[in-house]
């Protein structure tokens, strides 16, 4: 489905990814766990092309997408419920989840927006609320309601649980397993919530520093004794 | 009474004229963040191409005015759009992403050079054009005061408000308009969409420049007369608009528009028509000192 090799990327002088090798088998979930700044949120976005990667070599679905422009690899079955949820403010619920399906064909427009309500009720009351006025919550379903739109056949999640309530977390994963059993959506999460992540995914990373130091099915990696003291300790 | 009803029509007509500018000024500026001081020079290229298009249509002995009329339409908004779509692709593009200013001069620049380059193909004398649309109706008349619409204006505010109609409609309910504020409230996030944002963008000076040529066609035939350096002080009196409105509010630009043609008319009537100019700028002055954000602009602290 997605894969990547040699990937380094760049802020300017300073190196976010420092060869970054990976692999997203197709109809799974994969989860890429680490610490703050060790270059998740980035990792997503070089694969969305935004900031381009400045070596290595992307495929999605087999085709090199490394040097495309960003609305061109986003055409490509991919969606990116990236970090900070990113809602259009002074648009309405129904609007941004328009903008998600502005590259799709019309004509399902209508079903598509069926299924997203479907998975979060609350999107449907909201419709034509302004999107900066939802809570936390809300925004993050809308976030991820909107990247659904553009019938995705890959959809990359940058922590997804980020500052929501344990209910709400779990309604968010809830959700998440059902996009991927019954819609067949291949999911890449990022996650700080490493417990719920590792025990959600077929497979798991782990990024230090901007690179993959261990990966491993999601079992594996919740009995590994370094995940456990770095990433699981203090309880879940 | 009949004095007062005069001035408001006449009024109305010009504010359509600034209102159509100033539409430009905003949308450029809600999406790039950006004042395009060539926008008046694009206006004043809109006018030139509809009087030439006027004097072509007479030597090849096309005299049927209504479709006289429509052809200059036609041609002064394609090729003004064209104009446009040149200018934010050679002069601006290029400096995304470069220092706030860079785009700002360079749009100076642009300035200076169309009107140069229009008084170097042109000529720098005036271009008369006797008038086309001719006559009118007398709405009021008493004490040998009267209030009279001509024709031409009761054309120049139906047409304005269609158009104002359609591209409001435009924003408010087509994908095209949902990408132009999507691209506004976070560009990053509209690619991530799958939205072309430089081809947004593009489409905002096109759609903006095509605005300005219909004001200028307006303005053609209003006056009856124009040069290079019309664009100069409708860029300004436009801008003003969009400023009172509230930069970035499109409902604001028209709004403005319409309030500094009632403004300069009454000033002109009731004041003194040697300062006539001077009204815009004073309401300039007055809004950026008291109120920057505009009358339906929204506050910086909003935007996310
Ligand atoms: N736009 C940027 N400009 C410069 N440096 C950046 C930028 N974005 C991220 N960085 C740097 O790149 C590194 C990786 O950041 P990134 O956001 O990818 O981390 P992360 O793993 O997502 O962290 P978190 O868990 O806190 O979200 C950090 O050192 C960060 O400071
Ligand atoms: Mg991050």
């Amino acid at each position: 489905m997605l894969s990547l090799t040699g990937i380094h990327t760049f802020y300017g002088h300073v190196e976010a990814l420092r060869g970054v090798d990976l692999q997203v088998e197709p109809g799974r979930i994969v989860t890429l766990i680490g610490a703050n700044g060790a270059g998740k949120s980035t990792l997503l976005m070089t694969i969305c092309g935004s900031p381009a990667a400045r070596r290595g070599r992307i495929l999605l679905e087999g085709e090199d997408i490394t040097r495309l422009p960003t609305f061109e690899i986003m055409r490509r079955g991919l969606a990116h419920a990236p970090e900070g949820r990113r809602i259009f403010p002074r648009m309405s619920v129904l609007e941004n989840l328009q903008m998600g399906a502005i590259t799709t064909d019309a004509s399902h427009f209508n079903a598509d927006l069926e299924r997203v309500f479907a998975l979060f009720p609350i999107l449907q009351k909201r419709q034509s609320q302004r999107g900066g006025t939802l809570s936390g919550g809300e925004q993050q379903m809308l976030a991820i309601g909107r990247a659904l739109m553009s019938r995705p056949r890959l959809l990359l999640l940058d922590e997804p649980s980020l500052g929501l309530a344990p209910l709400v977390v779990k309604q968010i994963f809830d959700v998440i397993r059902e996009i991927n059993e019954q819609q067949k959506v291949t999911v890449f999460l990022v996650e700080q919530n490493a417990y719920h992540a590792l025990r959600l995914a077929h497979h798991g990373y782990v990024m230090v520093n901007g690179k993959i130091t261990l990966s491993g099915t999601g079992r594996e990696l919740l009995a590994n004794a370094e995940v456990r003291s770095a990433y699981l300790e203090g309880g879940h | 009474m009949e004095y007062f009803v005069q001035q408001l029509i006449n009024g109305l007509t010009l504010g359509s004229i600034y209102g159509l500018i100033a539409i430009g000024y905003t949308m450029v500026y809600g999406i790039i963040g950006m004042i395009n001081f060539a926008h008046g020079d694009i206006y004043m290229i809109g006018a030139f191409l509809s009087v030439i298009t006027f004097l072509v249509l007479g030597t090849i002995g096309f005299t049927f005015i209504p479709l006289a009329l429509i052809i200059m339409l036609l041609i002064s908004v394609v090729l003004t759009a064209a104009y446009g779509w040149t200018v934010e692709r050679i002069a601006y593009r290029p400096l995304r992403g470069s220092f706030r200013l860079a785009p700002l001069i360079s749009a100076i620049g642009m300035s200076i050079f169309l009107q140069n380059y229009v008084q170097l193909l042109q000529g720098a004398r005036n271009k008369p054009l006797q008038p086309i649309i001719s006559g009118g109706v007398v709405l009021m008349e008493k004490d040998g005061l009267t209030a009279y619409m001509s024709y031409l204006q009761m054309v120049i505010i139906v047409l304005t408000i269609v158009l104002m109609a359609a591209f409001s409609y435009l924003i408010a309910k087509t994908s095209l308009g949902r990408a132009q504020r999507a691209c506004e409230q976070d560009r990053k996030m509209a690619s991530l969409l799958g939205v072309n944002v430089d081809r947004t963008i593009s489409l905002t000076f096109v759609i903006g420049a095509a605005l300005a040529a219909v004001a200028g066609l307006m303005v053609t035939l209003y006056y009856g007369v124009i040069d290079f350096f019309i664009g100069f002080l409708a860029g300004i009196k436009a801008f003003t608009a969009a400023v009172l409105g509230g930069i970035g509010s499109i409902t604001g630009a028209m709004l403005g528009g319409v309030l500094i043609g009632l403004i300069e008319a009454f000033w002109s009537a009731y004041f003194s028509v040697e300062y006539k100019d001077l009204a815009a700028f004073s309401v300039l002055v007055l809004v950026l000192i008291f109120r920057p954000t505009g009358l339906l602009g929204k506050p910086e602290i909003e935007k996310v």
